[in-house]
């Protein structure tokens, strides 16, 4: 009992919360860069990046404009929203019609232009919002509101779209539209308009989840490249274009890098991760969630 | 010997004959580094031509770099044993990520996504082992004391030259051998559809698995020769997802379906990097990747074939129009 004890510590409990926090997050992203596999077959590989620019955003509505954090993050969330849709109507739109691999290598061009641009207009100093947030200590045990406040809204961002996907007409052409690309054009649906509107919405998400990180974590042009791979590691192990196992994975992954974290550095949180994620592929290929054939 | 091997015995002659000729040190470097991404696009398009699209090759090249001067650094072994060496480790490393994909049919995206994870992968295990390679600082082989020979380091441009100048060379002769051999027309059959060509007997696993090996394997011999050369690596130059990107761009700028095609790429991409280096100076940070990644999606969008490509091809066609006429 007592060796059980010894394990079970109240750092391995922080850690194990914190994941869960840190879930949240990961969970809001790859469900934008689900939303937007499962509607229009496309992945943005640069989706790390609108998030990096949505914290950019922040960072000068809230420090250089003196917005009050509440009255930015909306701002950064339409502005994110307005990038993805242009994403779509200038990339996306005209390759529709070529090899997936093409619209995918695009995005990659995106992701050098949104991380260059960032070097160029904003330097590639750290920075910060300058808010500091109280720390929670329950116990022995302490954690930041930060992460809290990330993770509730995170999940207040997901139950919002749920209802959007499930409760309004244009949700339900959505998901129609990811279940035949085809048929819904003939059912009398805009299946550009869906697109464009689709693009957006997974756009605000990363402005979102841009709103959140920015509270834990400084930006800079290169800050995409830290959550970006495992967000797509997160979304390939859920199945792609399917959300509830994207939902899990996200959750699954951050306990492991933050046990990992806790007995190591970071970087081999992420190791561990990915070292989790081969086996995996080898067990179930298609996804977490996917039947056996 | 049909007009054709003669004008490339003719090239290649000039090729090998230019640094004794010409001996302008800055261009000789150029010239190197060109040859030496020549021949890492070469790898990534022996893979890419077949619609395998890997964003992991960042991480193979890093893997042939860090190894070869850890080796030398830590245990003195020479890069002539350590160069063989940090190749199985990449392809190892290639083996282990690319069976499952291939066993699982793990096509398109998810393939790509895993291939960018694991260069994203190769960056943080080199920053996390920074007590070693030192971390995003970058790493510097041990300059040697006794023969330049043996651990593979040359003061002199021009003996660089010649050895990137055949390894390039022995890319495009790989190209070729499997452009001529079964092999492509098995990936070809395989990349228009996997179980057709299950069907008529094609081993798509060990298809796929020797196409991938080859191309991680000369990757980390780019890798380690771009070490040699420079003498300083770090995390960022020689893994992660942006040397997979560049590899992607100067690939598709090029011509991914020419033998030629990633040269041209490479030749088109330094230039502009040194071109806007040169012109801007320090402010050029970050504006040569704007101009690649403005330029990628629009190659993508008007012209998939690459330049190389669309060139040959419309010769191609101005060929055959008289004869139908």
């Amino acid at each position: 009992m007592q060796a059980f004890l010894d394990i079970f510590d109240i750092y391995l409990l922080e850690a194990v919360v914190n994941g869960i926090l840190l879930g949240g997050v990961l969970a809001l992203l790859a469900l934008g860069l689900n939303l937007i596999f499962g509607v229009i077959d496309v992945t943005w590989i640069c989706y790390a990046e609108l998030v990096m620019i949505g914290m950019y955003g922040m960072y000068y509505l809230v420090q250089v404009f003196h917005l009050p954090y509440w009255a930015a993050a909306p701002l950064v969330i339409l502005l994110v929203a307005l990038l993805g849709a242009a994403l779509h109507y200038l990339v996306i739109a005209p390759l529709l019609t070529a090899p997936p691999i093409n619209q995918l290598l695009a995005t990659g061009g995106v992701l050098f232009i949104l991380q260059s641009f960032a070097t160029v207009a904003f330097g590639i100093d750290f920075r910060n919002l300058g808010i500091r947030l109280p720390v929670l200590v329950l116990g022995e045990m302490n954690f930041s509101y930060a992460r809290l406040l990330s993770f509730a809204a995170a999940l207040i961002g997901m139950v919002s779209v749920y209802l959007f996907m499930t409760r309004t007409f244009t949700g339900t052409a959505i998901r129609a539209i990811a279940q035949d690309r085809q048929i819904m054009a003939l059912m009398g649906v805009d299946t550009k308009r869906i697109y464009l509107i689709t693009s957006a919405l997974g756009g605000a998400l990363a402005g979102l989840a841009a709103c959140l990180l920015v509270l834990q974590y400084d930006v800079h042009p290169f800050v995409g490249l830290s959550f970006g791979p495992i967000t797509f590691l997160i979304c390939v192990l859920g199945g792609l274009g399917n959300f509830i196992g994207g939902f899990i994975a996200a959750f699954v992954f951050a306990e492991i890098i933050s046990l990992g974290g806790l007995f190591s550095d970071l970087e081999w949180g992420y190791v561990l991760a990915f070292a989790f994620f081969i086996v995996m592929m080898f067990i179930r290929p298609a996804g977490l969630l996917a039947r056996r054939r | 010997m049909k007009p054709r091997y003669i004008g490339w015995a003719v090239g290649i002659a000039a090729l090998i004959a230019l640094p004794f000729v010409y001996r302008e040190p800055y261009h000789l470097h150029l010239l190197v580094l060109i040859l030496i991404w020549s021949f890492a696009y070469t790898s990534w398009s022996i893979m890419g031509r077949f619609g395998l699209v890997s964003l992991g090759h960042g991480g193979f090249m890093g893997v042939g770099a860090y190894v070869t001067a850890l080796l030398w650094n830590h245990l003195g072994i020479s890069p002539w044993i350590g160069i063989p060496l940090s190749m199985a480790t990449a392809g190892a490393l290639a083996l282990v990520v690319a069976y499952p994909c291939f066993r699982f049919r793990i096509t398109g995206h998810y393939f790509v996504l895993v291939t960018l994870a694991l260069s994203g992968i190769v960056l943080q295990v080199i920053t996390a082992t920074r007590d070693y390679t030192g971390g995003s600082l970058g790493y510097t082989p041990n300059r040697t004391r006794g023969s330049g020979w043996l651990a593979l380091q040359f003061d002199d441009k021009t003996t660089w030259y010649l050895i990137a100048l055949l390894v390039w060379l022995l890319g495009l002769l790989i190209w070729r051998w499997i452009d001529r051999s079964m092999s492509r027309h098995a990936m070809e059959a395989i990349s228009e559809d996997e179980d057709a060509a299950a069907a008529v007997g094609v081993n798509v696993t060990a298809q796929k698995l020797k196409i991938t090996l080859i191309s991680a394997l000369m990757t980390a011999l780019a890798g380690a020769l771009y070490c040699q050369y420079q003498m300083f690596i770090s995390p960022d130059t020689v893994s992660g997802i942006a040397v997979s990107l560049q590899m992607v761009f100067a690939v598709i700028v090029g011509g991914v379906y020419v033998s030629l095609g990633p040269t041209v790429g490479a030749i088109i991409t330094i230039l502009l990097a040194e071109i806007l280096r040169i012109g801007f100076g320090t402010r050029a940070v970050g504006w040569d990747n704007l101009v690649y990644g403005v330029l990628l999606v629009l190659f993508i969008i008007f012209l998939p074939k690459g330049i190389l490509g669309s060139v040959i091809e419309k010769l191609k066609t101005q060929r055959k129009m008289p004869q139908r006429s």
